[in-house]
């Protein structure tokens, strides 16, 4: 049997690198189609970065998942940074507090099916995406 | 390939590796005095906003050195994935394939010739 949940460090740029293509094998395991895999290991990428930059590193923690129907895969971003002060301006397109696009958590949850985020002022930021295949 | 740099992006690039090559590029149109730039990313698997920003700013960058930039070979799952993103590229001028984007070159080029004689 294949194994089913697993964690990676993002403690590098080459974290991030790491991190990409390990979704892109565990999606390509669940057979998702090449467009769903590329949302998936894109979202990854973003959600990742944002761990290192903002959340001065954290972990990606993985997870093959199923329901009734359908099979998925869920990621877990965690971070002990400083926390999202003001999640719903973070959560706005085109705001960033560093150098991107301000792009990474909206876009994000664009390219996934489920988006949940839990962030604490000083207490570090959690965020666990789904996509179904 | 003359007046023209060709860039074929064939790694999973780490954000500094981006940074660097964009700083290769710049220098590289100014050593070789160069029109025209041609990126292309057909075996990048993957493009965020990260890659996505800096393929914009080389864009912007050598447009500033006197170059016009064309994308090429982008693959359509990640011209999706890309505009589900958000990122739509503005400002930057995409082509097929190499063939193609080298013909875009050639009319952006002789457009720009132009302008100047008026």
């Amino acid at each position: 049997m294949s194994v089913t949940n697993g964690e990676a460090p993002l403690r590098s740029e080459h974290d991030i690198v790491l991190a990409r293509q390990l979704v892109r094998k565990l999606t390509q395991e669940l057979g998702f189609s090449l467009v769903d895999q590329t949302k998936m290991v894109t979202a990854a990428s973003e959600l990742a970065r944002n761990a290192l930059i903002y959340g001065r590193g954290g972990t990606m923690i993985w997870e093959k998942t199923a329901d009734s129907e359908r099979r998925g895969l869920k990621l877990l971003f965690a971070d002990e940074g400083p926390g999202i002060p003001d999640l719903n301006l973070a959560m706005t397109d085109g705001w960033t507090s560093g150098h991107g696009l301000g792009m990474g958590l909206t876009g994000a949850k664009r390219l996934v099916n489920d988006f949940n985020i839990d962030t604490k002022v000083g207490g570090g930021t959690r965020v666990t995406i789904v996509r179904w295949k | 390939m003359g007046e023209f740099l060709l860039v074929t992006i064939q790694v999973d690039m780490h954000d500094q590796l981006a940074l660097r090559l964009q700083d290769d590029l710049s220098t590289a149109i100014q050593k070789n005095a160069s029109k025209g730039v041609l990126v292309d990313i057909s075996t990048l698997e993957m493009v965020d906003s990260f890659i996505g920003r800096m393929v914009s700013d080389i864009s912007g960058i050598s447009k500033i050195l006197g170059a016009d930039t064309v994308l090429v070979g982008m693959q359509p799952a990640v011209a999706i994935t890309l505009v589900e993103l958000g990122l739509s590229l503005p400002g930057v001028a995409t082509a097929l394939n190499v063939e193609r984007g080298m013909a875009l070159l050639r009319q952006k080029i002789d457009a720009d010739g132009a302008d100047v004689g008026h």
